[in-house]
C-alpha cells in the first residue's frame, strides 16, 4: 500500500517536472518568435505606411507590454493555438501534425528493423563473445557508426533506385487516410516506399542499440543469479531469454529512450534525403523560407515530444524496477 | 649506441603497426589525405572557390576512367563546371578545419570545467555534473540544427554563408563539451587522491599550480584518446549541418555541402558528384575511429579489454 502511494507520488511530481519544462520551452519559443518574427511584415508585406502598421499594431494588440503578449502566447498555446503559418496560412500546429504521421510511420518502420535485428545480434554477441560470427557483427557495427545517416541513404538509392530500380527513390507513394491520419502502411505501393527510408534510419541506430543490448546482457551474466537458475538445470536458452535478457531490457529502456533527440535529428536527416514529407522536412522548408511561427511550433512540438518519451522512460522504469520508488520518493 | 636507442621507439612503433595494420592503414589514409587537405592552394588544379574560372560548357562530366571524360577533370566535374577533384581538395580542408576547431573549443570549455569539478567538489562540482547531464540529455546534433536554423531564419542565408566556418565551430564546439568535462573530472578525481598531490598540496602549492602542473599532465592519455573520437563526430555533425543545407555555402563548399548540391545530379546519371566527396568523407571518418580505438589500447590499456 505505502509502495503504491509512493509510487504515484513519484509519477505525480514527474508530470509536475514535465509540465515545468514545457512551461519553459514555450518561453523561449516566444522569445524566438518575438526576436525574429515581424506579424506585420507577415499580415502586410514590406510597402505599408508606417501610420497603418501602427493602426494595426494596436487592433492586433501588439503593442501591448511583453508580460501581457507572453501570457497570450501561453493561453493560446493550452488550446492548441501557437500562430499562424505564413506560407501555409493555416494554423501551425495543424500544418505540423498533418506532417506527423509520415515522420511517425518512417521512425516505426526503422524501430521495428532495429527492434528485430539488435537484440538477437547484442544477445548472440554476449553469450558468445569469442564467436567469429560476434566478432564479425562488433566490427560491421563500428563500420556502421563512421558513416553518416544521409551517406547510407544516398548509396541505398544509387544502388535500388538508380541502378537496379527496385524501390523508389523518393515520396510516400500513395497513402490512406483513416480519419486525420494519413497512413502509407495500407497500401502495397506506400511500404514500397518506406523500405529505403527506414533501412537508412536504422542503419544508424542499429549500431548502437547492438551494443546496448551486448553490454546490458553482459552486466546480467555476471550476475549470481544466472549461475543460480544455471545450477538449478534451466537450460542455456531460458537462462538468457528469461533471466537475463528480461533484466537487461531495463537499462535498454532507460538508455533506449534518452536517444529520441538523436533520433529526431537522424528522422530530420533521412526525410531530406528521401523528400519524405514529415515534419523535418517541413521544418527546412520552413527555415529556408523564414516561417518563424512554423519553426517556433516545430521546436514546441519536438520539445513536447521529447518531454513525454522521457516522462514515460522514467514511469516504465519504475514500474519495471520498484527499487527506484523507494529511494527516490521518500 | 645511439643508433639502437633511436631505433627502438620506432621499432616498437613498427611492432605495434605490424600488430594492428587496420590501425596502420588508418593511420596513413590519414596522412595522405590530411596532407593532401593542407597543400590542397598547390595540388589543385583549379581554384574551386572562384566562381568565374568554371565553363558551364563543363558540367556534368564524368570522371577520368568513365566514358566521355575529359583529362583536365580528373574527376569529372560538377553541375556548375567546377573540377570535383580541387573541390574535395578544398572541401577536405574545411571539413578538417571546422572539426579540428570545433574539437578546440570543446576541450577548451570542457576541460576546465571538469579539472575545477574535480579538485573543487562541492556545490561547484554538482553544479558542473548535472549542467553536463542536461545537454547531454538533449541531442548535440539536434540542437546545433536549431541553433543554424534560428541563426538562418533569423539573419538570413547570405550572413549564415559569409560566418559560416566561425559558426560551425562554435555550435559544434559548445555542444559536446561535457565529453571533455566527464573526462577530465573523472580522471582528476583518481589524480587528485594520489600521494604527489597531497605532498604538493603540504608544500604549499596553489591549487592553480596543483591542477594545471601535476594533474593535467598526468591525465592527458584519455584525454587525447577523446579527442580523436570527438573530431570525427565533430566533422561528421558538420557534413549533416552542411548536407541540410544550414553549414557551409555552395560558394565555399565542404564535403557535406559538395554532397548536397551533387545529390540533385544523381537521378540524372552523375552519381559520381555525390559518391565521390562521400566516400572521402567516409574515409577520414573510419580512420580517425580505427585510430582513436589504436590510441585507446596505446595510451590506456586498461580499457583495451573491452
Amino acid at each position: 500500500m505505502q509502495a503504491i502511494a509512493a509510487g504515484l507520488s513519484f509519477v505525480g511530481r514527474r508530470l509536475i517536472q514535465a509540465a515545468l519544462v514545457m512551461l519553459a520551452i514555450l518561453i523561449i519559443a516566444f522569445a524566438v518568435k518575438n526576436a525574429l518574427g515581424d506579424p506585420l511584415r507577415e499580415i502586410l508585406g514590406e510597402a505599408v505606411p508606417e501610420a497603418q502598421r501602427e493602426e494595426l499594431r494596436r487592433e492586433l494588440g501588439l503593442d501591448a507590454p511583453w508580460p501581457v503578449q507572453l501570457a497570450r502566447y501561453l493561453g493560446g498555446a493550452v488550446t492548441g493555438d501557437l500562430g499562424t503559418s505564413t506560407i501555409y496560412k493555416r494554423p501551425t500546429l495543424e500544418v505540423i501534425l498533418a506532417k506527423f504521421p509520415a515522420s511517425f510511420e518512417l521512425v516505426l518502420g526503422a524501430s521495428l528493423i532495429v527492434l528485430l535485428f539488435s537484440v538477437p545480434a547484442g544477445v548472440y554477441c554476449a553469450v558468445r563473445p569469442r564467436a567469429r560470427g560476434a566478432r564479425l557483427i562488433l566490427s560491421l557495427s563500428a563500420f556502421g557508426i563512421s558513416i553518416p545517416v544521409f551517406l547510407t541513404g544516398i548509396f541505398l538509392i544509387t544502388l535500388f533506385s538508380v541502378w537496379l530500380g527496385w524501390f523508389p527513390a523518393f515520396g510516400r507513394g500513395e497513402t490512406v487516410r483513416l480519419g486525420f491520419w494519413e497512413t502509407g502502411l495500407l497500401t502495397a505501393d506506400g511500404l514500397k516506399h518506406l523500405i529505403l527510408p527506414a533501412l537508412t534510419l536504422s542503419s544508424i541506430m542499429l549500431p548502437l542499440f547492438i551494443r546496448l543490448v551486448r553490454g546490458a546482457m553482459l552486466d546480467e551474466l555476471g550476475h549470481d543469479y544466472v549461475r543460480t537458475a544455471r545450477a538449478k538445470g534451466a537450460s542455456h536458452l531460458r537462462v538468457w531469454l528469461a533471466h537475463a535478457l528480461r533484466n537487461a531490457l531495463l537499462p535498454l529502456v532507460a538508455v533506449g529512450g534518452l536517444q529520441v533527440g538523436t533520433l529526431i535529428a537522424y528522422t530530420l536527416l533521412t526525410e531530406t534525403v528521401f523528400q519524405w514529407p514529415g515534419m523535418g522536412f517541413l521544418f527546412l522548408e520552413a527555415v529556408t523560407r523564414a516561417d518563424i511561427p512554423l519553426i517556433t511550433t516545430y521546436l514546441v512540438f519536438v520539445g513536447l515530444l521529447f518531454v513525454i518519451t522521457n516522462t514515460i522512460v522514467d514511469i516504465v522504469s519504475l514500474m519495471l524496477d520498484p527499487r527506484i520508488s523507494l529511494e527516490g520518493a521518500q | 649506441m645511439s643508433a639502437a636507442a633511436v631505433r627502438t621507439p620506432l621499432r616498437a612503433l613498427l611492432g605495434f603497426a605490424a600488430g594492428r595494420p587496420g590501425a596502420a592503414l588508418a593511420a596513413i589514409a590519414l596522412g595522405v589525405i590530411g596532407l593532401a587537405a593542407a597543400f590542397a592552394p598547390l595540388i589543385a588544379p583549379q581554384n574551386p572557390f572562384d566562381l568565374m574560372s568554371f565553363d558551364l560548357l563543363d558540367a556534368g562530366l564524368p570522371p577520368a576512367w568513365l566514358e566521355g571524360s575529359d583529362p583536365r577533370f580528373l574527376l569529372g566535374t560538377d553541375a556548375q563546371g567546377r573540377d570535383l577533384f580541387s573541390a574535395i581538395l578544398y572541401g577536405t580542408r574545411i571539413s578538417l578545419i571546422v572539426g579540428l576547431l570545433a574539437v578546440a573549443i570543446q576541450a577548451a570549455i570542457g576541460i576546465p570545467l571538469g579539472l575545477v569539478a574535480a579538485y573543487r567538489g562541492g556545490s561547484v562540482d554538482t553544479a558542473v555534473t548535472r549542467a553536463a547531464d542536461i545537454q547531454l540529455s538533449l541531442s548535440t546534433l539536434m540542437m546545433a540544427i536549431i541553433a543554424l536554423a534560428l541563426f538562418r531564419a533569423g539573419l538570413g542565408g547570405d550572413i549564415l554563408s559569409r560566418y559560416a566556418v566561425p559558426l560551425l565551430v562554435v555550435v559544434i564546439g559548445v555542444a559536446e563539451w561535457p565529453y571533455f568535462a566527464r573526462t577530465a573530472r573523472a580522471a582528476a578525481q583518481v589524480e587528485a587522491a594520489k600521494d604527489y598531490v597531497r605532498a604538493a598540496r603540504a608544500l604549499g602549492s596553489s591549487g592553480l599550480a596543483i591542477v594545471s602542473r601535476h594533474i593535467l599532465p598526468n591525465i592527458l592519455s584519455p584525454l587525447i584518446v577523446l579527442a580523436t573520437t570527438q573530431v570525427a563526430g565533430a566533422i561528421m555533425a558538420e557534413a549533416a549541418l552542411s548536407f541540410l543545407g544550414l553549414g557551409m555555402p555552395v560558394t565555399k563548399p565542404s564535403l557535406g555541402t559538395l554532397i548536397r548540391s551533387g545529390y540533385d545530379l544523381m537521378f540524372a546519371g552523375a552519381w559520381w558528384v555525390t559518391v565521390l566527396p562521400g566516400l572521402v568523407l567516409i574515409a577520414v571518418l573510419i580512420s580517425v575511429n580505427v585510430l582513436g580505438d589504436a590510441l585507446r589500447d596505446l595510451l590506456d590499456p586498461r580499457r583495451s579489454s573491452r
